[in-house]
């Protein structure tokens, strides 16, 4: 009497498989990193000989430094950005509210060092705008080094804080305003009393968000950088170094940084969750008319944020269509660099939308899963999964492709080289905004309807795909999105893990753009930018359709 | 089709903390059954071992000859009704009584009519085609119940489904799934903690508490003979009063107050003099010369009856009650009362109920904890 049975259903199956892959693809290519860095390379014993190497030598530790500053700097000035674009156009009457809102969308679209290079091509020391002004006979400061990366990622990453932060202020109830001004609180305190209150939980969010991407960035530092050593580049440089790789050393660095950022991360989510609440409104803030001088100064801020953003993607596609010499462009336009990255551009579509594909199918499985695993079968087991959605913040790209390097270049399994290690790098990285968005609905998803397929007759597997599958697709949709552009927008793990049959249109790009071949750069990041376009609209059509209240 | 229901011996643990110790009861062919009892006392856990969304520890649970224990929830053949209703949002009402039937792949034919059967027998055949979220909860209430007949299930589980509508659909709702379970008879388990909506809908009620079966009964007999204190106070109300009991056999005297003696005839034979304790409903008092002296300290005019609060004062009560109140029905009432009045009560002998100060038990003849027909399992 009393002993439990044991059975073996679908949801058990689940958990093996995601647990398995779990496994193999994140613990055990961690673990190895964090070994690695402890044995020497020349004699493959245990040592501490990498990280004296580089605690020993300000070259490298200046780097930690410089990773710190940027990232803080980066998200002091996104945070004022973002914050106050978000309040502008979501309580005053902004004049055509939704271009901006594409023109920002549209500068999230495409990897940061798209923007790095346009900026090397706009201000760099040939850059159009720099001899333009040359001509003139005005030297302007110089773009790379600390300012360059802290101008390309401030300018990439204030849409986040924007986004968030109007999300937000659409949240607050506007009845709150109101019941603070009845209490004598006016308008220019009340926004600092009430508005940045509530919306600082969100706030705080997309600036841990911004921190986490800044320290972590890896091509535009490698672009624009130059002197200005960061933690990524130290850790890619070490890896594919020209005198010969050191994987010790660049698992120690990678210790390093990873310690740094996982001690941050949970850091700043302790400050965070402790300021966190719900906030749901069915009323929106009344947009507020505003004229004169204010006016004129709250248009410009907009229109001026949202145009510089999206200024590389401008720079990148009229660039496309110029005639080229050398690494130089010269008046007039053709299709040149177009015809010169034909074959490229081909084959590398061709693997960056089939590997993304694949990717992203994969990512709403097993986010779904796993979100499912985490909420509805909750246990010490499956909340250890909650781990995955914190991975890749901590993980940066390019020491994701060097862990994955290192585990399977050698018996018993072979990915290296293959297109499955690229894809698993995609999904270890993009798959948190679809697991996030899958939790967020199951929450809302009442356990009963699921009960209720299963006592009509539908076995647990049936059940959950007929019923809370179905019930789930409209909500992960905007996760997925999110999902895919980030996905076939990857370069620092791919970087590291492409070989010549595998190379993608963003690792296309950054070739040429290394090799100083601008045109056929800019031909191959205006297909990747269309490209993009196009696939997000043919998503959301197929998507965006309908939600169900319950 | 409908099948009785036998359960022996359930256990239910969660970890280490054991929610139903040893739990039996029988529930006949096509009889509605209410599981009754405080928020928590395991309602929904028993009834969720029956629908097989709970394992079972222990014991076992039967479909007439079929032992369910280890049969997955899709494969039991029950209708469930959910609290929330359960709808599928993305489906249409019609779509939603299908699913069911599809899934136990009846054919086309015989699904059609089927449907219809539904739509025509829960009245909602106007919304067929509309998507739930654009029905009332009274309607949605009524789909679900389609949905779970519609495949001719084993037996009927409903775990308070009408606990989501307001009081008046609440009414109608009982009547109307008191009335379809009659005309097809099918086996219903029922769970409430509404003791009116049970007493109201019920062939038998079993209260539970802490897990466990206080009383398995009609309505009538839970309500007039109820088993122990427990449920003399959980059903209805009632006053509990200390009384001395002398006397042999069955004619026994119970001393209330020093000048109120009651003379009882359906004492059991074997129960010991002494101490016990006296339940009283406030509709079992009547206005007397001769009783127990109580002062009114609050009145309470409620149309057909009037409800007084009460403060005895010459006879011991049971420690931890909040009023003992008497309802006078106005219909023959010879006068009514004011708060402050003082006045004489005496109480019907035939319908009190007296239970042992020891195991709380009532003492009063042919009184079971599984009916008075029916002897224990
Ligand atoms: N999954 C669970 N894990 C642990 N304990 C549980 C679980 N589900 C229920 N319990 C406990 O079992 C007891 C019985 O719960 P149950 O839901 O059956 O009560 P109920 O009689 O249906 O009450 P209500 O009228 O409030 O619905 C409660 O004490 C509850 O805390
Ligand atoms: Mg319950």
């Amino acid at each position: 009497m009393g002993r439990k049975r044991f059975r073996f259903d679908f949801w058990v199956l689940i958990t093996i498989i995601v647990f398995t892959l779990f496994a193999l693809f994140m613990v055990w290519p961690l673990a190895k990193l964090l070994i690695s860095g402890f044995i020497d390379p020349s004699t493959g014993e245990w040592s501490l000989k990498n990280f004296q190497t580089f605690f020993g030598r300000k070259y490298y530790t200046n780097a930690i430094f410089h990773s710190l500053y940027i990232s803080c700097t980066v998200t002091i000035l996104t945070v004022i950005l973002g914050t106050l674009m978000a309040y502008l156009t979501s309580t005053f009457d902004i004049k055509g509210r939704g271009f901006i809102q594409i023109l920002v969308i549209f500068s999230m679209m495409s990897p940061s060092f798209i923007g790095a290079y346009s900026w090397v091509i706009l201000l760099g020391r040939n850059g159009l705008v720099t001899n333009f002004f040359a001509n003139l006979g005005i030297s302007l400061p110089t773009i790379y080094g600390f300012h360059g990366i802290v101008l390309v990622l401030t300018l990439k990453l204030y849409s986040f804080i924007y986004f968030y932060v109007s999300g937000a202020i659409k949240k607050v109830d506007p009845s709150m305003l109101e019941a603070s001004q009845s209490l004598g609180c006016s308008p220019a305190r009340n926004v600092v009393k009430m508005l940045i209150p509530l919306v600082l939980p969100s706030l705080l969010a997309a600036a841990l968000m911004v921190f986490m991407t800044s320290i972590a960035d890896f091509g535009t530092a490698m672009l624009i950088g130059e002197g200005y050593r960061v933690l990524p580049v130290l850790v890619y440089r070490a890896f594919m170094g020209e005198n010969g790789s050191n994987a010790n050393f660049a698992a120690a660095i990678a210790f390093v940084m990873v310690a740094l950022t996982a001690c941050l991360y949970f850091l700043q989510k302790y400050i965070i969750n402790k300021k966190s609440f719900k906030m749901r409104s069915v009323k929106t803030i009344q947009k507020r008319p505003i004229k004169g001088f204010k006016a004129v100064l709250a248009h410009i801020y907009v229109y001026g944020l949202a145009l510089l953003s999206v200024l590389p993607q401008m720079t990148v596609i009229v660039t496309a269509f110029l005639k080229t010499k050398g690494s130089r462009f010269v008046r007039g336009f053709s299709l040149d660099s177009f015809r010169s990255a034909w074959k490229t551009i081909l084959s590398t579509t061709r693997n960056t939308y089939l590997y993304g594909a694949t990717a992203i199918v994969l990512i709403v499985l097993i986010a779904v899963f796993v979100a499912y695993l985490s909420v509805r079968k909750r246990n010490a087991l499956t909340s250890l999964l909650d781990v995955v959605t914190v991975f890749p913040y901590i993980i940066s790209g390019s020491i994701l492709g060097i862990m994955l390097l290192l585990c399977f270049n050698t018996k018993p399994l072979i990915l290296s080289g293959s297109a499955a290690i690229i894809i698993v790098a995609f999904i270890i990285r993009r798959l948190p905004h679809t697991l996030r968005s899958s939790v967020g609905v199951l929450y809302q998803i009442s356990p009963s309807t699921e009960e209720a397929a299963i006592s009509l007759g539908s076995s647990p597997q049936k059940a959950f795909f007929k019923v809370t599958f179905m019930l789930m697709v409209p909500g992960i949709a905007t996760g997925a999105i999110m999902s895919w552009v980030t996905v076939i927008n990857e370069l620092s793990a791919s970087l590291i893990l492409y070989t010549g049959g595998t190379k993608t249109l963003s690792v296309a790009v950054y070739e040429q753009v290394s090799r100083g071949n601008y045109g056929a750069a800019a031909a191959i990041a205006s297909i990747l930018m269309l490209t993009t376009i196009i696939s997000l609209a043919v998503f959301m059509k197929a998507t965006g359709s309908k939600e169900y209240t319950m | 089709m409908s099948k009785e229901i036998i359960i022996e011996h359930a256990v239910k643990r969660y970890d280490n903390v054991t929610i139903i110790k040893d739990l039996s009861l029988r529930i006949g062919n096509s009889e509605l059954f209410t599981l009754l009892g405080p928020s928590g006392c395991g309602k929904t856990t028993l009834l969720r071992m029956i629908a097989g969304f709970n394992t079972i520890e222990g014991g076992t649970i039967r479909f007439g000859d079929t032992v369910i224990n280890n049969i997955p929830a899709h494969k039991r053949n029950i209708g469930m009704v959910f609290q929330d209703y359960a709808i599928f949002p993305h489906l249409t009402v019609a779509q939603n009584i299908m699913y069911g039937l599809k899934e136990h792949k009846v054919p086309r034919e015989e699904a059609k009519q089927r449907l219809e059967k539904m739509l025509r027998l829960t009245k909602i055949e106007e919304y067929r085609d509309r998507l739930p979220e654009r029905l009332s909860g009274g309607q949605q209430q009524r789909v679900a119940l389609a949905r779970a007949i519609a495949i001719h299930p084993d037996v009927l589980l409903m775990d308070e489904p009408l606990s989501n509508l307001d009081a008046k659909l609440r009414v109608e709702m009982r009547e109307i799934i008191r009335d379809i379970q009659k005309q097809i008879g099918i086996t219903t388990v029922y769970v409430t903690h509404d003791q009116e909506e049970a007493l109201a809908i019920s062939d038998r009620i079993a209260v539970m508490n802490f897990g466990d079966i206080q009383q398995v009964g009609t309505p009538h007999e839970i309500y007039t003979r109820p088993f122990n204190v427990f449920v003399a106070d959980f059903i209805g109300r009632s006053g509990f009063f200390c009384g001395e009991m002398e006397g042999e056999g069955s004619r026994r005297r119970i001393k209330l107050s020093k000048d109120y003696t009651l003379e009882m005839d359906n004492i059991l034979p074997s129960a010991s003099n002494g101490r016990v304790i006296v339940g009283i409903r406030p509709e079992e008092f009547c206005i007397a010369e001769k009783g127990m002296t109580a002062k009114v300290r609050k009145a309470t005019y409620l149309g057909k009856y009037i409800t007084y609060v009460l403060d005895f004062e010459d006879c011991s009560m049971m420690e931890d009650q909040e009023s003992i109140e008497f309802s006078q029905h106005l219909g023959n009432a010879a006068s009514l009362h004011r708060v402050g009045d003082t006045i004489k009560l005496a109480a019907y002998a035939q319908r009190i109920n007296v239970f042992s100060p020891e195991t709380k038990e009532s003492i009063i003849r042919g009184v079971a904890r599984y009916g008075q027909e029916t002897v224990s399992l």
